[in-house]
């Protein structure tokens, strides 16, 4: 008879290939030069991190009111962004009319919120969507401007700080968007004529630097207009970034109308539509959701180039921070100013990335592996 | 049953797709035409209103103002058109150091960020997402008014082997110093270099013809290194190097680089590393491992497999993009305005507008030598993407 044998149990991996052990020794320890970079690097966060936290956190003077505070110790003085928080957040808007801004920002939250939730229905979020694109903006520039119902006028060349850069990145991306669609599809129109002044446009405002823009428009766009009338700056520093960035927004969404395949175009025409009708139910919707992340890398560089308006004397964010940091009472705190400002920059420049990123797999159905 | 009794209508002819498309163009050409007569006769009115007279004849009158940093001989006593020159030269320099040093750095971190060392990768990774999501603008004050501007002064320099030193002037290098006898070795230099490349080509030909491969890299290194070593030891090393010296409350002598400069480099080469760095890592995955598999079962080694079968296909995907980057490098130069680095928009569209009120003729130069840069170099990349496209059946 045969002899019926249990197989032996099986062995545990070896405990160098599982848990922490192992997945250091894959990672970090793999090959001598790998053990050599890890060995470096970790030397250099060995003695960067200590430096960096001992500067902005331990070392750093939190509280007080004045310049002195900070004398005793060695890290950062955050004191100095204390106590020019307010103006880098509103700039020089009258300090007793702070509250309209206050509104105005609570009134977009409390109507963007629905939009980012999953569970609202369409058709609200539509209207809510068309409510914050063609309402919202009148409601905010009564808000901001006054002059009207009672409300003291604030002048455009008092507001300032991170209210300014939001209000330029604002207007700046919605109307770049519709300016941007309306030239990519000039630029594959058929018809020569649009085509060759889509494709001029374009390529002229590609090839330039924002800031010839802004010199053109503050120093070319006066002589450009009949006497006697004039622009508010900041519409001239709107009027320059919008354009701008209107031409990379073309040039992203014609990418996507390139991949729509044209069977699309020709199943619209055949079902009745015609061009504006197939191109705003059919080709739109699926070339602007393929170029999403383009759409919000453009968005992000125009968050990034409104700080540019310092060159033309616009006290935003940037140019706020910049002016504290000159400010003969609190010289040498560059350093914690243009952190501060970096910081805020990048917290809004990350979280629209990281949103686009979610968005695009939300919306990923099916065309990409 | 539908009967089809009532003859077709014929629809009107502003339904007509041909009709509606010649009336659109008309349309919109009129309204160009229209919108850039009016500006330009508004332009007229204005420039005689306040008696300013248009023309490039300013460009001849002397500036009257000093130059921090100029390639080309340059005084206060030259004319706008020498700024011009001065002020395109430096924006040039700056561009054309950046685009190297943003290349360097961002093909290490690219690298860096696909590396199998995971501490490695998220440092890269780290260093992409802090310098891509800050502005430009600020991260070139930041490293003007915060760093170089906070340096010591000149008689407290930090200094590097007593030869490098770096102060609130500026970084101060030893300078070359040509000797009688340097001609020589440049002359060397360039006959190895034109022996190196029929060298190449004829290796090219004769593994064309026979498949025999030549050692083509270390020829070529071996060519371009050794005969002008040789050539500079028997010419008796003409190339002195001029160290800068304290003396007074300045250093005399060296090469010096001037704070605006080196930040303005420092910020374009990091910003825009960040953006290469993403293009190389998405053009290194975009060659699938199935293409290395291959190679190595062809019978190549891991050396050829990069240069003949990876490379090739990555910089397909990478170069495109890449030419983007610098191109915006090359117009971000322009932000040099902001810290008073003489380049272009600073000196010419700033100081010579604001000295002649010239306003239109000073930005459409600027303008347009920043166009002519932008066409030029598109111009060569289609052509060069042209050459590399797949050729598909």
């Amino acid at each position: 008879m045969a002899e019926f044998r249990l197989p032996h149990p099986d062995l545990p991996p070896p405990a160098s290939t599982v848990g922490a052990l192992g997945w250091m020794r894959r990672n970090l320890f793999s090959s001598p030069l790998n053990i050599a970079l890890t060995g470096l690097a970790a030397y250099l966060l060995w003695v960067a991190i200590p430096l960096l936290l001992n500067w902005a956190l331990f070392d750093a003077t939190w509280s007080g009111d004045d310049r002195e505070v900070c004398q005793s110790n060695s890290g950062a003085c955050w004191v100095f962004i204390r106590v020019h928080f307010d103006q880098f957040i509103y700039g020089f808007y009258p300090e007793a009319q702070r509250w309209r801004v206050n509104i105005a920002l609570l009134l977009l939250i409390l109507g963007a919120a629905p939009l980012f939730i999953h569970t609202v229905p369409n058709p609200i979020k539509v209207k809510l969507g068309l409510g914050l694109l063609v309402a919202y903006p009148v409601i905010a520039f009564v808000l901001f401007r006054g002059g009207l119902l009672g409300l003291p006028e604030v002048e455009t060349s008092r507001w300032g700080g991170l209210l300014l850069t939001l209000v330029i990145a604002g207007v700046g991306m919605t109307a770049a968007l519709p300016l941007g669609v309306l030239l990519a599809l000039g630029r594959r129109s058929t018809m020569p004529a649009i085509q060759t002044l889509c494709v001029t446009f374009i390529e002229f405002w590609r090839g330039v630097p924002l800031i010839t823009v802004l010199f053109m428009s503050s120093v070319m766009l006066p002589l450009f207009l009949p006497e006697g009338m004039n622009f508010d700056k900041l519409l001239r520093a709107l009027v320059g970034v919008t354009l701008f960035q209107a031409a990379y927004m073309a040039e992203v969404v014609r990418g996507g109308l390139q991949a729509i395949p044209k069977g699309q175009i020709e199943a619209a025409a055949a079902l009745g539509l015609g061009y504006w009708k197939a191109m705003a139910l059919i080709v739109l919707p699926q070339a602007l959701k393929l170029v999403i992340p383009g759409i919000v890398n453009t968005f992000i560089a125009l968050f990034k180039d409104t700080s540019l308006v310092l060159i033309i004397g616009l006290f935003d964010l940037m140019n706020t921070v910049h002016n504290a940091t000159t400010n003969p009472a609190w010289l040498g705190f560059s350093t914690e100013g243009y952190v501060f400002a970096a910081a805020v920059y990048w917290l809004f420049c990350f979280s629209m990335s990281r949103y686009s990123q979610s968005l695009e797999k939300r919306l990923h159905t099916g065309h990409k592996r | 049953m539908t009967e089809l009794s009532a003859p077709p209508v014929k629809p009107p002819f502003w339904n007509n797709p041909q009709v509606r498309a010649i009336l659109f163009q008309a349309v919109a050409l009129i309204a160009t035409v229209a919108f850039g007569l009016s500006i330009f006769e508004n332009t007229q009115d204005n420039l005689q209103r306040l008696g300013i007279a248009s023309g490039f004849g300013f460009l001849s009158s002397p500036a009257g103002f000093d130059i921090i940093q100029t390639l080309i001989p340059y005084s206060a006593a030259s004319n706008y058109g020498q700024v011009f020159w001065v002020a395109l030269l430096n924006t040039l320099l700056v561009s054309a150091l950046g685009i190297v040093f943003a290349t360097l750095l961002g093909f290490i971190v690219g690298v860096a960020r696909l590396s199998k060392n995971w501490l490695i990768a998220k440092l890269a990774l780290i260093y992409i997402e802090i310098f891509r999501n800050v502005p430009l603008l600020l991260q070139i004050f930041f490293w003007y008014f915060a760093v170089l501007r906070a340096m010591p002064a000149p008689r407290q320099s930090l200094s590097l082997a007593d030869t490098f030193f770096l102060n609130i002037r500026g970084l101060y290098l030893p300078a070359p110093q040509v000797q009688p006898g340097f001609g020589w070795v440049l002359a060397v230099l360039g006959a190895a270099i034109v022996l190196a490349i029929s060298m190449a080509r004829w290796a090219r030909r004769r593994q064309m013809a026979t498949g025999q491969p030549f050692p083509v890299l270390s020829t070529t290194l071996a060519l371009l290194i050794g005969p002008p070593l040789i050539a500079f030891w028997l010419a008796g090393s003409p190339l002195h190097w001029q160290v800068p010296e304290l003396s007074g409350f300045n250093f005399q002598g060296g090469l010096v680089i001037i704070p605006e400069m080196a930040s303005l480099l420092l910020a374009l080469s990091i910003y825009t590393a960040a953006f290469i760095a993403e293009i190389v890592r998405a053009g290194i995955q975009a060659v699938s491992h199935g293409q290395t598999e291959a190679s190595f079962s062809l019978g190549l080694n891991s050396g050829m497999t990069l240069r003949l079968i990876i490379l090739p296909q990555a910089l397909r995907v990478i170069i495109p993009p890449m030419t983007n980057q610098y191109l915006n490098l090359t117009k971000n130069s322009s932000l040099a305005a902001a810290i008073g680095y003489p380049d272009l928009v600073s000196s010419f569209a700033g100081t010579t507008l604001n000295q002649t009120g010239q306003a239109i003729e000073c930005i459409a130069i600027t303008m347009a030598v920043y166009l002519t840069i932008s066409l030029l170099i598109s111009l060569v990349m289609n052509w060069y993407n042209r050459r590399v496209a797949l050729v598909e059946r």
